[in-house]
């Protein structure tokens, strides 16, 4: 009951800061809607026994994810969406069809299937747990992940960096 | 005792936000974020099924994807300033060099 309770709390503030990230029209209010979103979520994993993923969401996506996000708004002085005029064809087909294959899957795993019940406390990811798998089954997808976010790092320096600036110390030709 | 499928609906749902958002929103960065909450409602579905089969592979790919996910915003972000700074715009509708 209790785990019922939480699940549809957290599950409403999710959904509820999600509509909030549509409707809002300054990016700054989208951005604190996402963060609501995405700490509900970790409420969520942690009632899944997902423990180190829930922190994980919390320190990786709400912390350091969304610091970027709000860094960028920040530097750009982003202000208040302009409604301009999108493609209609993207409008006019894509909403309803969002709408209906996920009305469609929504009845699907309600009605027609036969997934069981999770109980609270069935399963203890804890970071001993995620750490032996990581460092034994998946290690060689860990290490090509670490290679992954060396080239991001660097792809993100050369992207962002102003070729016509010269660095600091450099010297003047 | 709550039913995997519960998890799953939330999933879809925020899932679908995601797409409507990327549809809807004009705005590069908050496209950006749609994708985001995209993830995150793929993520929710890992971690369920994680709970319903007892492994925790599921979680394992969660942090996959959290990586992913990290490298993907600095690098989108980072084209996000490159555009602003020879287009002036964070439109996504100006930004339209390849249209016929």
């Amino acid at each position: 009951m209790l785990h019922l309770v939480l699940f549809l709390v957290f599950g409403a503030i999710c959904v509820a800061g999600a509509i909030n990230l549509l409707a809002q029209t300054h990016p700054i209010s989208s951005a604190l809607s996402l963060v609501v979103v995405m700490a509900s979520l970790a409420v969520e994993y942690l009632l899944l026994g997902a423990e180190f993923v829930a922190a994980v969401q919390v320190i990786v996506y709400a912390g350091a994810v969304m610091v970027l996000f709000v860094f960028v708004i920040m530097l750009l002085n982003a202000g208040a969406e302009e409604r301009t005029k999108g493609s209609h064809v993207a409008l006019a087909l894509g909403v309803p069809s969002v709408l209906a294959g996920g009305l469609l899957v929504a009845w699907t795993l309600l009605k027609r299937s036969d997934t069981g019940t999770v109980a609270l406390g069935s399963l203890h990811g804890d970071p001993k747990t995620i750490a032996s798998l990581l460092f034994h089954e998946f290690l060689l997808p860990f290490e090509i992940t670490s290679i992954l976010v060396l080239i991001a790092i660097m792809g993100a320096v050369v992207l962002a960096s102003r070729p016509d600036l010269k660095p600091p110390g450099g010297k003047e030709s | 005792m709550v039913p995997v499928s519960y998890y799953l609906v939330l999933s879809g749902i925020l899932f679908a936000c995601g797409v409507l958002g990327f549809l809807i929103k004009r705005n590069i960065i908050t496209i950006f974020m749609s994708i985001e909450l995209m993830l995150n409602g793929v993520n929710l579905s890992f971690v369920a099924f994680a709970a319903h089969w007892q492994k925790f592979s599921g979680q394992v790919f969660v942090f996959f994807v959290m990586v992913v996910a990290a490298a993907e915003a600095a690098v989108g972000l980072a084209i996000i300033i490159a555009v602003f700074r020879t287009r002036e715009t964070l439109n996504v509708d100006q930004v339209n060099l390849l249209k016929l």
